[in-house]
């Protein structure tokens, strides 16, 4: 029990930085040059938290509030979702849904501290910011229903169950594909990467994330990588356990084949990234909507074979 | 010797493709035309009406007499179409002949055709090879046309294949194999699913009535047949309109075979009456010579479908109709085309006096817009008269009656812009054209034929239109 | 086999929704493109290998998959345009309206008198969707070349019905079908490079001065 919170923990919390190494060092690979180190990301934190803080008088506890959460959220919800093989630590009915607003939670914080600047600058990033994240909410939740609906279970520990490996082999493969694929939209888009967000960018035309967290600097800004590390360490978790299904049945097999998930996982961000350019902002809107539609087209041939 | 009254359009119109000589090429036509008629009537003449069952093409008495009707019309369109390409040199002929000698090829086959599969890659054809016939006058208003003409059409086909395609998913549930052979699937056609037949039905009818021109499927033909010119707007009213009637007459055919034929009969009956309907309203005030003329060809359209949703001697009234109505449009576009070309527009604030400017042509048009109405002693009388009758003996008072008002209101709006056109003094000052021997005897042919019609039908004529009749009333 | 077709099908129920959804006209070409070409393998996947489905698979690759394709992009490499404007209803309505339709289409079509074998299939669900996917899109926009496109997209939906079918349609009549179509797209590309000649543009929108 205990053992299995600190396997999570640790796995979480040592790997997550690496995730961001690998993707810029493909970019960097895809784009002819040597690049950054694997372990740049590690640097970063280290740098950041020995700065010091700089905070605007202008500002208030909310300030300092959204990059606290912005990096508890992640550790919350990364209690509740299996990784691979490995079951989660905290699990029971219903979960999949603190699942989905302890990130909303998030979100709202980190809106929040943007807005609290009191700069129009960081209040049209968050306005940005949270109405991509609004469309893209149906999708998630309509594809954890369709997991829920193959698996039987109201918990993420039973929809990613040993069940999956099998599902895939059934007529449950074409929905099971559709939501692996819109699950994937989302990941792009909750942790701003390319089609939606330019990480690199600092122009205010074509910012959304990164506007968001202008003003944080020091400790606060430490944080705010970190916790952008973790969501994408555990959202990509779902989409690791769901494209790789299967189970060794050994505590250490299974954590080793997670992990190989997330780096092939990460390699191909970083093609995405290096192979797309990001789209207009009112294209955004238009693609969401597309992929809630395929997610609920999913959950029609779902309801229409079972 | 079927096959070769398809293949040798095809053969005359790879020559006229290469032959370098512009009056060579114009004159394949009425060529083609000549041995087409020829042939048509021999074989009418001569073969048993049932052909082979399991063939691909064959003829039986509904495809003689489309096949004659629609032969005769082409014979004197070409010997029209020789003529006005003389007068369009500048436009060329390079385009026009070997279309128009494809789209002959192809009614064929859609006429002779026994497979639904065949029938409708025939008629498809004809759609595309009518395209660049319309957009003959090159302007902005005929690529309009064009356009509009061929994504409605080509849309109408693909729902007539989904419903050739249900037809046979009604036949795959059945006793016998799925197959498309109209023979066969006549013979097995009590087996058939009923839901998949009334659906692929149902298609068929929209599908071709679109490319027949029923209501209210026929938004493109005031713009095709007004833009295009008259010898093309004579053989798509005349000779085309047959062979989709034709198609839809086949799933009719299916239908009685397999016992359902009131719904067959109803839905044509309703799209008829609607199509009468559209043609009274749109016919009156209007002041485009051409567009008129698209509209009676709605309102024909119509007649032919209450007539076969009638049933009993309606349906003989009917076929009759198909003929007559035929060889009549034929007469009136190419008459209109003559006055278009003396007066330099179709419009009636530009067509006054027809009559003194281009006697023949004139006259021929009033006289066409006499026949066309139903005036005795011409045969559309006789087979509208027909119709009535079998209305008024199947007990139909209500339809009888509408039916008449319309005729009555079309009679009036046509007659307003024909005779405004054609009488009165004219108000052309030079003379752009007169009538040539070869404009005006075409169209004169056409409404003599009718005249005959109308006094006399010779026994052997009257058999075959008995024999299709029966053969739609599911009598051997 | 079985499962195979089926994932065809379902990349092409998620072609039309892009062809419905983008602005860019290569792009939706293209996706109209390798639509025809999936729609080639279905034959061989769901007939096996004989003769008829190798020569059908064959030229319907050839001619939806390469060359309609091909005549559709030269079209808009002479008139020289790349987008589409804004659709009579919008990009996004349109959108919900295909998938509402698709998801029409595969909850209704259990409810439809099948054959036993076709019950739980994705053959007439799709067939359906793309049929009218086709038809939404060829209604809806304004442009010429995409009203071909959904022209091609509704063909594309009744291939498909056909392929279930295909005792009872002989090899010549599928050919003669497909090259009906070739040439009808032919046609239609020359038509279409009269009006940009004549009017500038592609926009149907000016193609209305015929009115009563």
């Amino acid at each position: 029990m205990i053992a299995g919170f600190l396997l999570h923990l640790c796995l979480l919390l040592l790997f997550a930085p690496l995730l961001q190494g690998v993707i810029t060092k493909t970019k960097a690979l895809f784009a002819g040059r040597i690049g950054a180190p694997l372990l740049q990301p590690y640097y970063d934190l280290r740098r950041l938290w020995g700065k010091g803080f700089v905070l605007s008088r202008t500002t208030t506890w909310v300030f300092l509030a959204g990059p606290a959460v912005a990096l508890s959220v992640p550790v919350l919800a990364s209690l509740l979702l299996p990784f691979g093989g490995l079951p989660a630590p905290i699990s029971f009915e219903g979960d999949l849904i603190l699942f989905v607003y302890l990130f909303g939670l998030g979100r709202f914080f980190t809106a929040l501290a943007a807005l609290d600047t009191g700069s129009s600058f960081e209040g049209m990033g968050a306005a940005r910011e949270v109405t991509f994240s609004c469309l893209a909410e149906p999708t998630i939740l309509f594809s954890l229903i369709v997991l829920a609906r193959i698996s039987g279970g109201l918990s993420l520990n039973s929809l990613f169950g040993s069940h999956l490996a099998e599902a895939w082999g059934t007529g449950a493969a074409a929905p099971l594909g559709l939501i692996l694929v819109c699950l994937f939209v989302v990941l792009l888009v909750e942790n701003s990467r390319i089609p939606f967000d330019d990480p690199n960018t600092h122009l205010e035309l074509t910012m959304i994330h990164e506007v968001m967290v202008l003003d944080h600097s020091g400790p606060a800004l430490g944080m705010i990588l970190y916790g952008a590390s973790l969501k994408l360490m555990v959202l990509g978790a779902l989409l690791v356990r769901l494209a790789f299904p299967w189970q060794t049945g050994h505590v250490l097999g299974d954590a080793l084949l997670f992990l190989c998930g997330l780096l092939v996982l990460a390699v191909l961000i970083g093609v995405v990234e290096s192979t797309m350019a990001r789209l207009r902002l009112v294209r955004i809107p238009q693609i969401l909507i597309g992929t809630v539609l395929i997610s609920i087209f999913a959950l029609v041939l779902v309801l229409r074979t079972t | 010797m079927l096959a070769a009254l398809i293949l040798f359009p095809l053969f005359f119109a790879a020559l006229a493709l290469l032959l370098p000589w512009y009056q060579g090429r114009s004159w394949m036509l009425p060529l083609a035309g000549t041995l087409h008629l020829l042939l048509a009537s021999f074989l009418v003449v001569r073969q048993a009406p049932v052909a082979a069952p399991g063939t691909w093409i064959g003829l039986d008495s509904l495809s003689k007499i489309v096949l004659l009707a629609t032969s005769l019309l082409f014979f004197c369109c070409a010997f029209y179409a020789v003529e006005y390409l003389k007068l369009h040199r500048a436009r060329g002929n390079k385009v026009m002949a070997p279309c128009l000698l494809i789209f002959l090829s192809a009614m064929t086959l859609a006429v002779v055709a026994r497979h639904l599969g065949v029938l409708w890659m025939a008629v498809e054809t004809t759609t595309i090879a009518s395209a660049p016939l319309i957009y003959y006058n090159r302007n902005r208003l005929s690529i309009e046309a064009t356009w509009k003409y061929l994504l409605i059409c080509s849309v109408g086909i693909a729902l007539a294949m989904f419903g050739i395609l249900f037809i046979a998913y009604s036949a795959l549930g059945g006793a016998g194999p799925a197959t498309l052979q109209f023979d066969k699937l006549l013979a097995a056609a009590p087996t058939l699913a009923s839901p998949w037949l009334h659906a692929g039905f149902v298609f068929l009818l929209v599908g071709f009535g679109t490319k027949m021109g029923l209501a209210p499927l026929h938004t493109w033909k005031p713009d095709a047949y007004g833009e295009a010119p008259a010898v093309i707007g004579a053989l798509l009213s005349g000779g085309l309109t047959s062979v989709a009637f034709l198609a839809i007459v086949r799933g009719v055919q299916l239908m009685g075979a397999a016992g359902d034929l009131t719904m067959a009969r109803h839905a044509l009956l309703g799209m008829g009456l609607l199509s009468l309907l559209l043609a009274a309203v749109f016919m009156v005030r209007q002041p485009d010579i051409k567009r008129m003329l698209a509209y009676s060809s709605v309102e024909h359209m119509g007649i032919l479908a209450i007539g076969i949703g009638i049933g009993g001697l309606a349906t003989y009234g009917a076929l009759l109709h198909l003929i007559n109505n035929a060889l009549t449009k034929g007469c009136l576009f190419l008459s209109a085309g003559n006055i278009q070309r003396a007066f330099a527009s179709k419009n009636l604030s530009e067509v006054r006096g027809a009559i003194s400017v281009v006697p023949v042509s004139g006259t021929l048009f009033l006289v066409g817009f006499l026949a066309i109405t139903g005036s005795p002693p011409f045969g559309l009388f006789m087979s509208e008269f027909t119709i009535l009758r079998g209305i008024f003996s199947g007990g139909h008072t209500a339809v009888g009656v509408a039916f008449l008002s319309l005729l009555a209101m079309i009679f009036i709006g046509m007659g307003a812009t024909v005779l405004a056109a054609t009488q009165g003094e004219t108000t052309e000052k030079k003379v752009l054209f007169k009538d040539r021997f070869l404009l005006v005897a075409p169209p004169l042919i056409l409404i003599l034929v009718v005249l005959l019609l109308g006094l006399y039908i010779p026994e052997p004529l009257r058999a075959l239109l008995q024999n299709a009749a029966n053969l739609l009333e599911g009598k051997s | 086999m079985h499962s195979l077709s089926n994932f065809c099908l379902l990349l092409v129920v998620l072609l039309n929704f892009f062809t419905l959804g983008s602005a860019r006209l290569g792009a939706c070409i293209r996706a109209v493109a390798i639509q025809g070409g999936l729609l080639a393998l279905l034959p061989i996947l769901s007939h096996g290998i004989t003769g008829h489905t190798l020569l059908l698979s064959g030229g319907a690759l050839l001619l939806k998959g390469i060359f309609i394709p091909w005549l559709l992009l030269r079209a808009i490499r002479e008139v020289r345009i790349r987008r589409e404007v804004e659709p009579l209803i919008g990009y996004v309505p349109t959108l919900l309206l295909g998938a509402l339709i698709t998801a029409g289409t595969f909850i209704f079509a259990d409810f439809l008198p099948l054959l036993p074998q076709h019950h739980d299939g994705l053959f007439i669900p799709t067939a359906l969707a793309t049929f009218f996917s086709g038809f939404l899109l060829l209604m809806t926009r304004r442009k010429a070349i995409t009203q071909v496109l959904g022209y091609l997209m509704l063909e594309n939906g009744i291939f498909i019905f056909g392929i279930l079918l295909s005792d009872a349609m002989p090899l010549m009549v599928e050919a003669g079908v497909l090259l009906d179509l070739l040439v009808g797209v032919f046609v239609m590309g020359i038509v279409m490079n009269q009006i940009n000649r004549e009017f500038s543009t592609i926009n149907t929108e000016r193609l209305s001065a015929l009115k009563e």
